[in-house]
């Protein structure tokens, strides 16, 4: 995605060159001493000593990720026991994020591919509908969805006068709500992606398809799916990777029942747990993993550009 | 062609879509209806009435929230505003530098706000803050930002600077104007559409932001995402309603704005 987009298009030109230093600058200065310089220090606070109430101590120590993985009783003496509590978070959000990702591929396929083949002239239109909720604030929409699905919210009032359902659906403190929640969050991802690929995909395979007696769903699986495969994963990489680190949705629509890792992370900053060195070192580990999915990410998409 | 012998309708695909529009608006649009219900209960509907509206500018809560809605719209202004100026130069070096060793790099750092997970993100800059002993309130919400409003405001910049092509500088410079002056006079207005999308879509995530500006606001200062989030916690009530349908309108209003200035097309 980053070499891409930086090897510029045809315009690119060498213009601005004498200043090209000067006119970079404050995005060096503001990115490098407010973002990159942040990530450096959190990494160094992951490997510190946590102190009482928030904060460290600045004593070098491996605590916080044995913590993470191993129990070593209440004075932390005892031989260490690998414990589930960390791992079964980071495991129920993977899972979490994952059902999310299918249930947006699940609704956003068919949208983005029935988009993308309206004429020319209504396709910006459906887009426009698509994306508009995704600029709605987040936190918005994410309350509008829990009042939707309260149990006595408008969906199941709706539900239970026309008949459909005898007492009202408990959704809300769910994982089916955190999913919900998700989907919403982040569908405009899966749909613009894949969009963008089948408006590249030439029909007339499709046809060849179709003159050698194959079925039409035949025709979808075997000559579509794989022409679009790139935006297909593309969707599920910018839907998942914000997922597995998602913060309101889980809070608001999960309940502490359904505990995800932006929650944790935040209890310990600015809930009760106040580990500092804890939440960095489960941030970096969350971190590792998106790196690790953008990274196999990037290649994907290399080796399929080379193949076309 | 007929819809059977078509290759490329798929029956039920316009189900899906319709579907699909139906779980998107159907949040937003109940809460915009029970915004305007009269009753203090959120189940029960007893007619239209503007009560919740006032409640949100008069009521007893109208102080926190007027305080809240000053401070997120005072921050997503500057915030914005050096944001898209500081992306602007670096994409004029980026699109228009020729081909430098730190040019990748510099995208990378650019663009690492939006690959950084943001709840990492959060912690990373509350850490920093604290470990420099930058006292948390309202400088440090805005400087947090503006660094990450900036990729938000660069790539439609950098994507409608590749798309215009670099022969009118040339023509204005072959006709002696000076490079600050085929910038500031041929560029600049050419740019005009991806700037305001760049502008708007960095107002909108700055007004957006509930997870960094929750980790780096000091205690007593609110913007209205952590105050809407404060009140919901306890509980939902109907003025919260009120303020989700007014900002749901501006959202819609800004990003329609952005989606005529995207197909402005002023380099003819």
């Amino acid at each position: 995605m980053a070499g891409g987009a930086a090897s510029g298009g045809s315009a690119a030109s060498d213009t601005y060159k004498q200043a090209r230093h000067w006119l970079l600058m404050p995005s060096w200065l503001v990115l490098g001493l407010f973002v990159f310089a942040p990530v450096c220090v959190m990494v160094i606070y992951s490997f510190l000593t946590k102190e009482f109430r928030g904060g460290v101590i600045w004593e070098p120590t491996l605590t916080a990720y044995d913590q993470f993985f191993f129990d070593r009783g209440l004075f932390g003496d005892s031989d260490p026991v690998l414990q589930w509590t960390y791992i079964g978070i980071f495991w129920r959000s993977i899972w979490q994020a994952g059902l999310a990702t299918i249930l947006s591929l699940v609704i956003g396929f068919p949208t983005a591919y029935f988009i993308a083949t309206r004429p020319a002239k209504t396709r910006a239109l459906w887009v426009f509908l698509v994306t508009i909720p995704y600029w709605v604030n987040l936190l918005i929409r994410t309350v509008s969805m829990k009042f939707l699905l309260r149990d006595e919210g408008p969906m199941n009032d709706a539900l239970l006068s026309v008949g459909l359902i005898g007492e009202p659906l408990q959704i809300v403190n769910t994982n089916l709500a955190v999913q919900l929640g998700l989907f919403y969050s982040y569908l405009p991802f899966m749909v613009l992606p894949i969009y963008a690929s089948v408006e590249r995909y030439n029909f007339a395979m499709s046809e060849a398809a179709a003159d050698l007696y194959a079925t039409k769903w035949t025709t979808l699986r075997r000559i579509v799916l794989p022409a679009v495969k790139p935006g297909v994963i593309a969707g599920c990489v910018l839907v998942f990777v914000p997922s597995l680190g998602a913060f309101l949705a889980p809070d608001l629509l999960g309940g502490a029942k359904n505990f995800m890792i932006g929650s944790l992370i935040e209890d310990q900053f600015k809930g009760n747990a106040g580990n500092w060195p804890f939440g960095a070192a489960a941030s970096m580990i969350l971190l590792s993993m998106v790196l690790v999915v953008l990274i196999l990410f990037a290649r994907q998409q290399r080796r399929a550009e080379a193949v076309t | 062609m007929s819809a059977k012998t078509d290759v490329r309708t798929y029956a039920g695909f316009r189900a899906m879509t319709l579907l699909c529009l139906f779980i998107l608006y159907a949040p937003l649009v109940v809460v915009t209806i029970y915004s305007f219900n009269a009753s203090r209960s959120l189940t029960v509907w007893e007619g239209l009435s503007l009560r919740w509206y006032a409640d949100v500018f008069v009521g007893p809560e109208s102080a926190k929230f007027q305080q809240a809605a000053i401070n997120s719209f005072s921050i997503a202004i500057i915030a914005a505003t050096v944001a898209t100026t500081i992306a602007l130069a670096a994409a004029t070096a980026i699109v228009r530098g020729g081909k430098f060793r730190l040019r990748a790099p510099s995208f990378g750092l650019i663009t690492l706000p939006i690959m950084v997970p943001e709840i990492v993100l959060a912690v990373a800059t509350l850490i920093f803050f604290n470990s420099i002993g930058f006292t948390r309130g309202y400088m440090t919400i805005l400087v947090a930002h503006i660094a990450f409003c900036i990729p938000f405001a660069y790539l439609p910049i950098q994507a409608r600077m590749q798309g215009i092509e670099d022969t009118y500088e040339h023509a204005a410079m072959d006709l002696y104007a000076t490079k600050a002056q085929a910038f500031r006079r041929i560029l600049l207005p050419l740019m005009m559409p991806g700037i305001i999308s760049g502008f708007l879509l960095a107002f909108i995530v700055s007004l957006d932001d509930f997870i960094i500006t929750n980790f780096v606001k000091g205690a007593g200062i609110e913007t209205l995402p952590t105050a809407i989030f404060g009140s919901v916690k306890q509980g939902l009530k109907p003025n919260i309603m009120a303020i989700s349908t007014m900002l749901l309108g501006l959202s819609v209003v800004m990003v329609t704005i952005s989606y005529f200035a995207s197909k402005w097309d002023n380099t003819k």
